[in-house]
């Protein structure tokens, strides 16, 4: 059990590294946000259950009461996280930020 | 007296929500006191704050049960395409190789919740972003990590989500 906690955690781990990076590597705040949903999707989704199950695995009200939190946690960032993404993006874009080494931007002629 | 309708149904819906997520706090009861209190100022407050917004256009339909379960069984395909773009995704990070844009693309949805669970699945995903949604023609503009197509169609950028928003909430 302790070994499948540890995997959990180093995945999560590994891919909030990688999103970290990408605040580095990327060029612009658009991108920067990609980077950031990584961490936000699989490096908490597998924090957050390698916490489940260790709550589990400590049985118990207490373990349970852990996990149920945990799970509730995700639940929630899951969901309000999109939406703060979203709001950032939409007043970056509104606060005059283009977006760096774009190909294509159809927001610039559908609006103007 | 429409409006004060919808608000009183809003805050009973939060209402029951907060009770479901605060259940056994109780010493002799399912709900200690203080809980219940904190429940009704917050659902009232909620309720004056989102019920113009909630059941404006379409909101109603999810009264119907199947949608829940719908919205349940979703996970599932979210997932898998969640796991497949934070691979993708990685690897970009790592190589540097992005091709970034903004497109447009008309999903030809109606309710505003289904423009919600579509624009938040993309925005999940790493790799789309979606930057704005055109209130009157239901236009998503996207930004888009790696650009194949200038005026891709709705299943290029995001696979499988607008036929699953439908289903849910349409």
């Amino acid at each position: 059990m302790n070994a499948l906690i540890y995997i959990l955690l180093a995945v999560g781990a590994l891919f909030n590294g990688l999103g970290a990076l990408a605040l580095l590597r990327f060029p612009d705040v658009y991108t920067r946000i990609h980077g950031a949903t990584k961490c936000t999707t699989f490096g908490s989704i597998f924090s957050i259950v390698g916490v489940v199950v260790y709550g589990f695995s400590q049985g118990g009200g207490e373990g349970g009461t852990l996990a149920v939190h945990a799970l509730l946690a995700l639940f929630f960032l899951l969901l309000t996280n999109p939406t703060g993404s979203h709001a950032l993006a939409r007043g970056a874009y509104r606060g005059g930020i283009k977006p760096a080494q774009a190909v294509v931007d159809r927001l610039e002629k559908g609006k103007r | 007296m429409r409006r004060l309708a919808v608000w009183a149904a809003t805050a009973v819906f939060a209402l029951v929500v907060y009770l479901l997520l605060t259940m056994w706090t109780g010493t002799w009861g399912l709900w200690s006191l203080s809980e219940l209190i904190a429940g009704a100022v917050m659902s009232c407050i909620v309720g004056a704050a989102c019920g113009g917004l909630l059941w404006e256009r379409g909101g109603w339909r999810m009264l119907m049960p199947h949608r829940w379960l719908l919205l349940v069984l979703y996970v599932g395909p979210l997932f898998v395409a969640m796991a497949r773009a934070n691979i993708d995704v990685a690897w970009r990070v790592i190589t540097g190789n992005i091709r970034p844009g903004i497109v447009r693309f008309d999903p030809q949805l109606k309710t505003d919740l289904a423009r919600t669970i579509l624009a938040n699945s993309i925005t999940l995903t790493p790799g789309t972003l979606t930057v704005d949604v055109s209130e009157h023609s239901g236009a998503f503009y996207v930004h888009w990590i790696n650009v194949t197509d200038d005026s891709p169609t709705p299943e290029q950028v995001c696979g499988g989500f607008p036929a699953w928003a439908r289903r849910i909430a349409e």
